[in-house]
């Protein structure tokens, strides 16, 4: 390893380390009380994708439209259950910034394993940090060793 | 880089003894032969029943988390479905017989000698997997199919016919046992080539011929080695070795084949789209690939293999083009793409493991209280049937699968580096098309 693939290895390195833990500027909208009417039906919440900011007071109104249908909400852990044509309401203070993913947790039919929607608390940074992550590691790769082989000459 | 295992008495003399593996598999048989039992007479809802939640949760777990990664077809080595056509053709449970039995032992045509047998079974499971993965009774007769064919198939042919050429798991775990740290070779091939009677190949009072029909002085890779032992039981001259060794090993020699390669894309091209049909809030995707024989099932079928044998490899072929034109390189087409398509195989593993943590962690609850109450009908033999379903281990989800993707990616423009070298084209625009790929897939999990 020559001197320069050092350098730029430690540099693409400090850059990773920099796309990971870096707090990225995020608008501190004020708390505010949010509900959201979500549909439950085999196998798919409508919407299934809620944003929400992070402090936000967060109401969950949620009816099923066939079977009994459950939302848990991954990183929160609360939960609610509604029998179908009626709403069950869920209220929690999204104070846990990140993008959640919420489930069914009353067996539903053949795909309820898989019925799944997702709750962004704030930017969705995860996904952001994942792209840049994966772009520096593809460029990291390119520009430490050369590319492009030389065809020898016939 | 290499450090032989078999060079501890201990450990060879383990992994020759015929006991240990009989014991595992008999406990295997007897729970594979349970699930089937399950999936027929149990709870017709999957994850309360114990052949969903053994086969698709626990074992595909321990599979595609730790058994393919780390020890290749360590699975193959102990699987129970071969097993009773084995005993059949060898007239016996353990140490062959002093008479060989008459068997009708037919050679498999030369012409299916390929994996694209495997290419399309696999292909088929996938198409229907949303029933299969959720059904008990269907995952049932997919079992018993399996274990039928396979007794079948050890009647008519030789060796483990079913497991080389037929079996949809068998093909992928040959395919990324390329990138496992662990390998059987021989020590010295001078020795074998010396050999006369090549017992390894042919059997010998001390064990069987290898039944995956390889000859293991000529092994490179580990795709065809089911890692039986066999041949450490045979081979006169403890010639054979059990080495680990450095990941990717054998993707260091890129594929000349095109079967092998495309069962890289069918690997790529599922898990990009089982991401998005079983992980994604899509309730029409998933209504759609769940309702076998429907229009719409025919829509997504369609698009299923459009996308696996179309698309993917043509943007593929493309990039490789791409290549050839940047470095004017000679080699064919052809040639540089099966060797290129080596690349995608760690790509595409750590694709299926990205895929598999999701589901794995959300669903692995229902493991313990399937043990309980296997049947779903009441039963609670360990007290653990009335533990509640919980996701575990959500909060570092996403991170891990973000490790694993990028780590996935630079594992393939490492090997895509060299697959290149070998046929002299230029590796950029293959990293392009994985770099793309692995934002799909970070895309549809996070």
């Amino acid at each position: 390893m020559t001197k320069k693939q050092l350098s730029f290895g430690v540099l693409f390195l400090l850059a990773g380390a920099a796309i990971i833990f870096a707090p990225l500027p995020v608008g501190a909208a004020a708390p505010i009380h949010r509900t959201f009417q979500v549909e439950a039906s085999q196998f798919a919440y409508a919407p299934a994708v809620l944003q929400v900011n992070p402090g936000d007071t967060v109401t969950i109104q949620l009816a099923s439209t066939d079977v009994v249908h459950g939302f848990y909400l991954d990183g929160y852990s609360v939960s609610v259950t509604a029998d179908p044509g009626q709403t069950a309401s869920l209220t929690f203070t999204a104070d846990r910034s990140g993008t959640w993913r919420f489930r069914c947790n009353v067996t539903c039919g053949a795909l309820h394993p898989f019925m799944v929607g997702k709750l962004q608390v704030g930017p969705d940074t995860s996904l952001w940090r994942a792209i840049a992550l994966t772009l520096l590691a593809a460029l990291a790769m390119l520009i430490l060793r050369p590319s492009i082989p030389r065809v020898e000459a016939s | 880089m290499r450090f032989e295992l078999t060079r501890f008495p201990f450990v060879r003399s383990l992994l020759k003894n015929r006991w240990l593996q009989f014991l595992i598999w008999v406990v295997l048989l007897a729970g594979f032969l349970f699930a089937i039992l399950s999936g027929l007479f149990g709870t017709p809802v999957g994850n309360h029943n114990f052949g969903i939640v053994f086969v698709w949760i626990a074992w595909w777990a321990v599979l595609i988390l730790v058994a393919v990664p780390f020890f290749g077809r360590g699975w193959c080595a102990v699987c129970p479905i071969p097993l009773p056509g084995e005993w059949f053709q060898r007239g016996a449970l353990m140490d062959p017989p002093q008479k060989k039995p008459r068997r009708i032992n037919l050679r498999w045509p030369n012409r299916l000698r390929n994996i694209w047998l495997q290419n399309l079974t696999f292909t088929l499971v996938a198409l229907f997997s949303s029933i299969i993965l959720t059904t008990p009774r269907v995952t049932a007769i997919v079992l018993a199919a399996m274990f039928f064919l396979a007794i079948g198939m050890s009647i008519v042919f030789e060796r483990r016919t079913f497991c080389r050429y037929i079996c949809p798991v068998g093909g992928f775990i040959g395919l990324y046992a390329q990138a496992a740290p662990l390998e059987l070779r021989v020590k010295d091939k001078q020795v074998c080539l010396a050999c006369q009677d090549k017992p390894c190949y042919h059997g010998s009072q001390a064990g069987y011929g290898c039944p995956w029909d390889v000859f293991p002085g000529s092994l490179t890779k580990n795709t065809y080695c089911g890692l039986c032992m066999e041949c450490l039981r045979t081979c006169p001259y403890d010639n054979i070795a059990v080495n680990t060794r450095p990941f990717s090993s054998d993707l260091a020699r890129p594929s000349t084949r095109m079967d092998e390669a495309f069962k890289a894309f069918i690997m790529l091209g599922a898990a990009l789209i089982y991401a998005g049909v079983f992980l994604g809030p899509w309730g029409s995707l998933k209504l759609a690939a769940w309702s076998v024989g429907s229009t719409a099932w025919f829509g997504y079928a369609v698009a299923f293999l459009a996308f696996i044998f179309g698309l993917l490899p043509a943007l593929f072929l493309g990039a490789v083009w791409f290549g050839k034109l940047l470095t004017k390189a000679t080699t064919t087409l052809k040639k540089s793409f099966t060797a290129l398509s080596t690349a995608i195989i760690p790509l595409g593993l750590m694709f299926w493991v990205a895929f598999s943590l999701s589901f794995v962690l959300t669903n692995a609850a229902y493991i313990l209280s399937s043990l309980s109450d296997p049947f779903g009908w009441g039963w609670n033999l360990f007290a653990s049937a009335a533990i509640p379903w919980q996701p575990i281990l959500t909060n570092i989800l996403l991170p891990l699968q973000t490790l694993v993707l990028v780590g996935g990616l630079l594992w393939t423009i490492s090997t895509a580096r060299k697959a290149a070298s070998e046929v002299k084209v230029s590796p950029v625009p293959v990293i392009v098309f994985s770099t793309a790929a692995t934002l799909v897939m970070l895309g549809l999990l996070l």
